[in-house]
């Protein structure tokens, strides 16, 4: 019997995954192998509109170890459309999503066709012997031209390429932006574009379909394996209990495996006309073109403000790309920017309104900040003009605007109730780390030398809304599901501890987070708790990983069923102490009797007690475990500032980051080590969005970054160091106080890094760089900014 | 893309390839076009190492590729072919701890620094940071990351990894430093 007196929770305990991982010893979903399994392979559109005139896939079953080959014609009848379960607006138009296309495909790499064979080459080689006739039309692949009267149609019998219009106008509420506007002394207006990215997790998907006796076994490469199941029993009539999910080792998603994907549908259908086992793993090409996009909006900004910095109104036209269909959560994710683009500040008047288009591009959907970082981004580049509008320093303009410590709880114009927060704080932290003063003084000096490298400082002052999600809120928002998430604890009769989570991390860490929590609550060794997480079978009930939920809603459902199983343990503690439970206390990880210490047991004593059961407490059950299932009323507002200074060499638009400090707020921390990893790879992709990644399409439809050659994530040399750093503001609507931190990083530093940027080339007349800022692209804004 | 195969096809020409593999020996009827990842996976079952894209870019698959005598280099193991290796000795994250399971120093300090998330990248970025230590014993930040550039890794931004072959740059250091007492 172990007793822990050391508090795990705030240690940076090294985590329990790693053993697998750094030995090779992982179990990703390409690595399973089943008997008799077979592979698949997917014939993709080359075209991003066409009919399909004719396709044969007769040659291909001719094919060397080819068991099956079939088309979308040949499973139309069965194979439904994939869903989304965000449809915004009552009158969205949402048109159907089939796996494989059936008469026409939409973008390219769109499913047309399947080999399944024996081995994965020879299912490869025979899609060369498919032959498909292909229509070629014109595609729609420009946002304002889509809404255009007369542009071609990406589904024709809907009579338009518009999805919805989507509405918050706070004159509902009595304060309009129109007023505001009437009023201003200073405007300012900005067009920004939030370019395309590809969340380029790393592990490509891979899905394997057992089919069992009519019983599936599925594994996926997923965020969502309890999602994923209610879809597979709703999509394929497979009963629910029949079909089981497992999200075994997953390499990272971002939420770009937040998705019920063709892939796995197809899979699914391959396998069950077979009968056996079906596995597909796509090759990264495929993941570019087939995997959902993230971002691609034009944002119109309208900022408002009197002479001394305050800002009176905002309002925000959003055009957001869908592409060819709507994605499981896709006309949602502008819409959880809705209610970021007021920030941490106390706007009174606030219209935003967004449009979703389809175009003949891959679907948008969910990637890291989903909204938040679109929001975030526009409204603090807008913050930073506002400043040089009125000759204010950054941080001042913004100083006068947010909401003040003593402020909290405050009511935003979103209808948000932030319940903490500490800007100044955060804020003064980062300054101060960043050498603020002296580096504006080093700006000033290089700008009088007229030094062809310049120097600019970002300031970036976000929050965001985490713990998705309020189930109440959700159903008013039109959202299919609840935001709630379960937890359940079991103390085996040794004392080890089995915990199941329904969320499923996949990368995140949270089997040594959950485990610090229990070791906390129960008093048990941090070894001595097994965390189970991402099978259906042993995690039966969940809404899985994404939007920072884990913890914020997750943790506090597993810190109530932990508190179950411990008010049952001091009853029978008591039973065996002879005392009253309400005698003992709970201390240094054992009950213990009020001033005879000495007299005391443990989690585990009473495990024991109840597996022998020879001596129970009357009305006392044979068993020590609990569940519990935790639906937040509202969200947590993590914050922070990032404060980014670049170099910029005027002479070849090369931008260099000098340093770059993140200052976060995350409310309270479980575990330091990791909060640090995952600030750390959200700038990083911060960073990538505003410097390195773009997905770009040409003008035939083609994705022309369909690999890493064109698409670039960045690598080692690439990034700088960053100097990351907290502020602790408790969350005060839970009893963990936690608040979420996988976003943070992709939320707050693109913003940094192109005010950095701009503040850099200000004196060339430079307002803005489309991003990705490339050294062509700063080159060319310094050339077009008129200024010497 | 092709792949390695547990049943050829007819047409494809084939040949026999003799490859140590951490310490074991294969011998293998491969296609001639199996690139060597697809040969450690699907043919020998070594699963450690993994693929990541099609185009050499990510570095996932890395594996040391040598003799008998000599561990050899790092190769992208999605870069070469299955009959390239005949006669060699590869080693994969799987073959670097010690016949007693104790880590490679590179492991250790990955763990201990907290220089990898979901870990997918993690057996040839670990194997590229063993090349990386072996022909610069003590890299500065900037050499470390240069010369991990051919790896790519999504979750940590690189930070924790450069600091993780740092410090495992050290503890070999000093490990040599004791064996030569």
């Amino acid at each position: 019997m172990t007793v822990t007196e050391d508090r795990q929770v705030g240690a940076g305990r090294l985590r329990k995954e790693d053993a697998r991982l750094i030995t090779g010893r992982t179990q990703w979903t390409d690595n399973i192998t089943l008997p008799g399994m077979l592979h698949m392979a997917i014939l993709r559109s080359p075209f991003a509109s066409a009919r399909i005139t004719s396709i044969d896939v007769s040659a291909a079953l001719d094919r060397p170890n080819v068991v099956a080959a079939f088309t979308g014609a040949d499973v139309a009848d069965v194979q439904g459309s994939l869903p989304c379960a965000w449809p915004v607006t009552e009158d969205i138009v949402h048109p159907d999503r089939p796996p494989l296309a059936v008469d026409a495909v939409r973008y390219h790499g769109e499913a047309v066709a399947v080999v399944v064979a024996r081995d994965r080459s020879s299912a490869m080689d025979a899609l060369e012997a498919i032959d498909v006739d292909y229509e070629p039309l014109t595609p729609v692949l420009d946002l304002e031209e889509a809404l255009a009267d007369g542009s071609p149609l990406v589904h024709p019998d809907k009579g338009t390429n518009k999805s919805y219009t989507w509405i918050f106008d706070s004159a509902a509420a009595g304060t309009g932006t129109d007023a505001a506007a009437a009023d201003a002394e200073v405007v300012i207006e900005r067009r920004y574009v939030q370019q395309r990215l590809i969340p380029a997790f790393m592990e490509p998907r891979s899905v394997i379909v057992d089919p069992g006796a009519g019983e599936y076994t599925i594994w996926s490469a997923t965020q969502i394996p309890h999602i994923l199941r209610v879809f597979y029993a709703l999509l394929t009539g497979t009963p629910e209990h029949k079909v089981r999910v497992i999200a075994p080792d997953v390499g990272g998603g971002f939420g770009g495996k937040l998705q019920v994907t063709p892939e796995e549908l197809i899979t699914f259908m391959a396998a069950r006309r077979i009968g056996r086992p079906v596995k597909y793993t796509e090759t990264r090409s495929d993941t570019m073109l087939s995997a959902h996009h993230g971002r691609d909006m034009i944002q119109d900004v309208r900022l408002t403000a009197r002479r001394d910095g305050t800002v009176t109104g905002i309002s925000v036209k959003l055009i957001a790309n869908m592409g060819a269909y709507l994605g499981l959560v896709g006309p949602g994710v502008p819409i959880l920017g809705a209610f970021m683009y007021n920030g941490i500040y106390k706007f009174p008047a606030y219209r935003f309104e967004c449009t979703g288009v389809f175009t003949n591009t891959v679907i948008t959907d969910a990637y890291r900040g989903a909204g938040r970082p679109e929001a975030t981004y526009a409204l603090e580049r807008a913050m930073d003009d506002l400043g040089v509008e009125l000759g204010l320093d950054p941080i001042e303009v913004r100083r006068r605007n947010w909401i003040k410590k003593e402020e909290f709880p405050f009511t935003t114009v979103a209808g948000l109730v932030y319940d903490s927060g500490d800007y100044d704080a955060a804020t003064a932290k980062a300054l101060a780390l960043l050498g603020y003063d002296k580096l504006r003084a080093e700006q000033a000096d290089r700008r009088a030398s007229g030094d062809p490298v310049q120097l600019g400082i970002g300031t970036s002052t976000y929050t965001e809304m985490c713990g998705l999600a309020p189930s109440r809120i959700l159903g008013a928002l039109r959202y299919a599901a609840g935001g709630w998430e379960t937890a359940a604890v079991r103390v085996l009769p040794t004392g080890k501890v089995e915990v199941v989570t329904g969320t499923s991390p996949h990368g995140q860490g949270h089997e040594t987070a959950w485990s610090q929590i229990v070791a906390d609550e129960l008093g048990v060794d941090f070894d001595d708790v097994e965390v189970l997480h991402g099978d259906t079978r042993s995690s039966y009930k969940g809404l899985d990983t994404y939007g920072s939920r884990s913890l914020a809603v997750g943790g506090i459902a597993l810190v109530e069923a932990c508190r179950k199983v411990r008010d049952k343990a001091r009853t029978v503690a008591a039973h065996m102490l002879e005392c009253s439970p309400d005698d003992l206390e709970f201390t240094g990880g054992a009950f213990r009797v009020r001033g005879t210490p000495d007299a005391a047991k443990t989690i585990a004593d009473a495990a024991f007690a109840v597996f022998a059961a020879h001596d129970l407490p009357d009305g006392i059950e044979a068993s020590l475990d609990a569940d519990a299932t935790f639906d937040p009323q509202t969200f947590s507002f993590p914050h922070g500032t990032h404060l980014c200074a670049v170099e910029v060499d005027t002479r070849t638009g090369r931008v260099d980051i000098r340093k770059y400090v993140a200052v976060d707020d995350v409310g309270k921390v479980i575990n330091p080590t990791i909060v640090e990893g995952q600030v750390h790879g959200g700038v990083a992709q911060g960073i990538a969005q505003a410097l390195h990644e773009e997905a770009v399409y040409d003008e035939s439809g083609t994705l022309v970054t369909g690999s890493f050659v064109d698409y670039t994530p960045p690598t080692a040399a690439d990034l700088p160091d960053i100097v990351a750093d907290r502020t602790e503001t408790p969350a005060t609507t839970h009893p963990l106080g936690v608040k979420g931190v996988g976003e943070a990083g992709a939320i707050a530093a693109t913003p940094a890094v192109v005010n950095a940027i701009v503040d850099a080339l200000r004196p060339f007349g430079v307002r803005d760089v489309p991003m990705p800022c490339t050294p062509e692209r700063v080159w060319r804004a310094i050339r077009a900014g008129g200024a010497s | 893309m092709s792949s390695g195969t547990a049943a050829p096809s007819q047409a494809t020409s084939t040949s026999s390839i003799s490859v140590t593999v951490d310490g074991s020996r294969y011998t293998d009827t491969v296609e001639s076009r199996t690139l060597l990842v697809h040969y450690l996976r699907e043919t020998i079952g070594k699963v450690g190492t993994v693929i990541g894209c099609d185009t050499s870019n990510c570095g996932s698959c890395t594996v040391l590729l040598g003799t008998a005598d000599d561990p050899g280099h790092s190769v992208k193991s999605c870069s070469v072919l299955a009959v390239q290796a005949d006669g060699a000795n590869v080693t994969t994250v799987e073959g670097l701890a010690g016949p007693d399971g104790s880590l490679h120093a590179v492991q250790r300090a990955f763990h201990e620094l907290h220089g990898l998330q979901c870990g997918f990248c993690t057996p040839g970025m670990i194997i590229s940071a063993v090349d990386l230590l072996r022909d610069n014993p003590d890299p500065t930040d900037d050499e470390i990351r240069d010369g991990l550039s051919g790896n790519l890794c999504r979750c940590t931004g690189y930070q924790n990894i450069v600091r993780a072959v740092r410090a495992a740059g050290a503890e070999l250091r000093a490990q040599v430093t004791e064996v030569r007492r």
